[in-house]
């Protein structure tokens, strides 16, 4: 046993934090998701990942660093339909009792996965009709579409592989939710050392301090968990996948959220500024809890494992 | 990055089952909670099984009656004792977990052969004599006097908290021996034989009803110079070493028996938002356990367990108190009857928290040693 990154997955990480530190930064992350950040991220290998051979675990760590520049786009679900769909591909679970549907991304995006219980279809995205663009969605990065009727598609999977994508998808959705936990507490570690207030600085006051301490503590818990879940999808004979997929997803979708909001507390007034990158964060953090089963589903899921 | 454990471990793990079927068919029934002679006779004789079987000190060096293990194997042993309802270290705790790992890594030779084989075979108890009443969290602050005469220390004073303090053979003692120094500069750490003239323990009943911890008073007793682990004076560095042994391991066997806890509460837990709570206690408890593995496996990796170390006594109170009111909500007024597990594991785990550096304390340290943040203004000190 060796739970720590190999060699290579240090080098993996590596490569795709300078990526997004050369390419993705802060000024064209808020220009949102495009055709040309899609064909970067694709040059790099993050949806042809598995593809090429590497596992869920590398997948993990290179989706904490997406996650980590909050970098927009329907990636996980691009990520899960290589292969079975060209191009960018975005997704949502089949709304119950046909309700309306919220969908991300939908005007870049070529096909449209729709999951349900029994199996994964692909409806093209000039095929929807009855669509209405919100004027204002919550994350300014995440536009937003409401269909009113979804179309059934051509199925390209069935019950197994919709199985396999939610757990595919919950996995990497939430080391998305771990790097942005991370890059929260970093952001506000790193605010609480230049700001100074009563002489000194922020981060030397406890009830600061304490803050920080708490949401170092999360995302490395939650990291961790994430971690476990991508390792047993790997070789499923090790533990109970589902288990601790649901585990990791709870963690980690709490992490992102509290550390958000830990970090627009440290950063005082800015932190509630448009200008500030935390709301970002905190914005994206609330639409990816709902992303492959919300914190209930998965609180659920695992209380279920419990008693078999 | 993986998860699976090695053929050699494997078979460890089997041949340990195979041994605790049998070994834990013959246990005697364990003692009631406030019989301390009959808890050290059952602690220690279970320490003595273990040592027969090869089973004590799983990563100690074998040339101190350990295994000499990978820490993988640890790990297996942990799992498999904690599964099969194997006792628990008890009276073992400081001896087999701080003192032991101390003196390996501080401790002269002559230490090291006088008490290591003895703590493996049961046949010495432990205590902590660190805190006072004027130094706890701020356990630099320590006031308990040493003079040097001859070649003894002669130690004045008081300590407090002691765990296992009236049952302790011997003690992990902290002094200062030069008052004039600053505060961290002046202690020294010593092996206090806990039957020498002038020594009194007064037992304190805690929120359990029994006596889990001790006063230890000193007066005039002639401590041995050559009971000094590490040098004169150097006692707060050879301090952190056992403390660091603490908030590294200590607490994990403990953690994976609370994961048996909540899973044995699972059947009972009926109403949805406690179901949904046991889950993330449950999801909590699970990656703690990972962290034990990543600390593990860097540990081996790098010679030094890494950052999640630092963490690990923080995130398990919180999941621990967490499963502790989890427990009182789901027992409801079954929770009335203190001898029920689930109540009696509640009330003492109100100390996890308080304990080996008060989660307060265990902030600061991750604030300051990882985040890097400034520690905060001293007070200004009264003439
Ligand atoms: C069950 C149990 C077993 C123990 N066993 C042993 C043992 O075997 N040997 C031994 O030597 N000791 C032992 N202890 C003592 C333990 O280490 C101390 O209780 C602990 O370090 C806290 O010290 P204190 O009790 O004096 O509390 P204090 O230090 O007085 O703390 C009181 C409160 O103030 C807070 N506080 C103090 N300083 C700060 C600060 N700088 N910043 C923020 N908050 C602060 C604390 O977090 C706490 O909430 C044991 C304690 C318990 C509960």
């Amino acid at each position: 046993m060796n739970f720590d990154l190999s060699e290579d997955q240090v080098a993996l990480r590596d490569a795709i934090r300078s990526l997004c530190r050369g390419r993705f930064t802060g000024e064209r992350v808020r220009k949102g998701f495009d055709q040309a950040m899609f064909d970067e991220l694709a040059t790099t290998g993050v949806f042809s990942l598995r593809a090429d051979g590497f596992g869920w675990a590398d997948a993990a760590i290179t989706f904490e660093e997406l996650g980590r520049a909050v970098v927009p786009g329907p990636l996980v679900w691009t990520h899960l339909a290589h292969g079975v769909a060209e191009g960018i591909v975005t997704g949502l679970e089949r709304p119950r009792d046909g309700a309306p549907a919220l969908l991300e991304h939908l005007a870049v995006a070529d096909g449209i996965a729709v999951v349900d219980d029994d199996g994964i279809s692909l409806v093209p995205s000039d095929a929807v009709a009855g669509v209405t663009a919100l004027d204002w969605p919550l994350d300014p990065l995440t536009p937003v579409h409401r269909i009113d009727a979804l179309p059934t598609g051509e199925r390209i999977g069935g019950r197994d592989e919709a199985a396999a994508w939610r757990r595919g998808g919950g996995l990497l959705t939430a080391a998305f939710e771990v790097g942005m936990a991370q890059a929260c507490t970093e952001a506000a570690t790193g605010y609480s050392l230049a700001r100074r207030q009563f002489d000194r600085p922020i981060g030397s006051f406890q009830a600061v301090k304490h803050i920080l301490a708490d949401m170092v503590v999360r995302a490395e818990v939650a990291r961790t968990a994430v971690h476990a879940a991508a390792v047993t999808m790997d070789d499923p004979g090790i533990g109970d996948r589902e288990r601790a997929l649901s585990g990791a997803r709870l963690l980690a979708a709490e992490a992102a959220e509290k550390n958000a909001k830990g970090s627009l507390q440290v950063h005082g007034g800015i932190g509630f500024t448009w200008e500030a990158d935390v709301h970002l964060y905190l914005k994206r953090a609330w639409m990816l809890s709902t992303a492959f089963g919300n914190v209930h589903v998965h609180a659920d899921a695992l209380a279920a494992r419990l008693v078999r | 990055m993986d998860l699976r454990y090695s053929e050699t471990d494997e078979a460890f793990r089997a041949e340990l089952r195979t041994w605790l079927a049998g070994a834990l068919s013959e246990l005697p029934t364990p003692p009631a909670r406030d019989d301390w002679p009959a808890r050290v006779r059952y602690d220690t004789e279970w320490q003595r099984r273990l040592f027969d079987a090869g089973y004590a000190g799983i990563s100690w060096p074998a040339e101190y009656g350990g295994r000499g293990a990978s820490p993988s194997e640890q790990l297996v042993f942990l799992e498999e004792t904690t599964r099969a309802r194997a006792p628990y270290v008890g009276v073992n705790f400081v001896g087999t977990l701080h003192c032991g790992p101390t003196l390996i890594a501080e401790g002269t030779d002559a230490q090291k052969s006088a008490h290591l084989p003895r703590i493996l075979r049961g046949e010495e108890v432990w205590c902590q004599c660190f805190s006072e009443p004027d130094a706890g969290s701020d356990l630099a602050g320590l006031r308990t006097r040493a003079v040097r005469d001859g070649d003894d220390y002669v130690v004045t004073g008081q300590k407090i908290w002691c765990s296992f303090g009236h049952v302790g053979d011997f003690g992990e003692l902290l002094v200062r021996t030069d008052p004039d120094a600053a505060k961290h500069r002046g202690i020294t750490w010593l092996i206090l034989p806990m039957d020498l003239p002038g020594i009194d323990v007064r037992p304190i009943e805690t929120v359990l009803g029994s006596s889990e911890f001790c006063e230890v008073f000193l007066d005039d007793v002639r401590v041995p110079a050559a009971n000094r682990v590490g040098d004169e004076n150097d006692g707060w560095r050879v301090t952190n070493v056992t403390l660091s042994f603490e908030r590294g391991t200590a607490f994990v066997s403990e953690m994976v028996d609370a994961l048996r806890l909540a899973e044995e509460l699972a059947p009972d837990v009926h109403d949805l938002s406690d179901r949904r709570e046991l889950a993330h206690v449950v999801a909590q408890l699970d990656a703690l356990w990972a962290l034990t593995k990543r600390n593990v496996s860097q540990a081996a990796h790098d010679g030094a367990p890494g950052p999640g170390a630092f963490m690990f006594k923080l995130a398990y109170s919180e999941a621990r108190d967490r499963l502790g009111e989890l427990c009182m909500r789901v027992l409801d007024r079954g929770a009335f009857d203190i001898h029920d597990e689930r109540v009696e594991e509640r009330l003492r785990t109100l100390s996890l928290p308080i304990a080996a550096g008060t989660s307060q304390i265990q902030r600061n340290i991750i604030g300051e040693r990882l985040l890097g943040l400034p520690k905060e203004q001293p007070w200004p000190r009264s003439a």
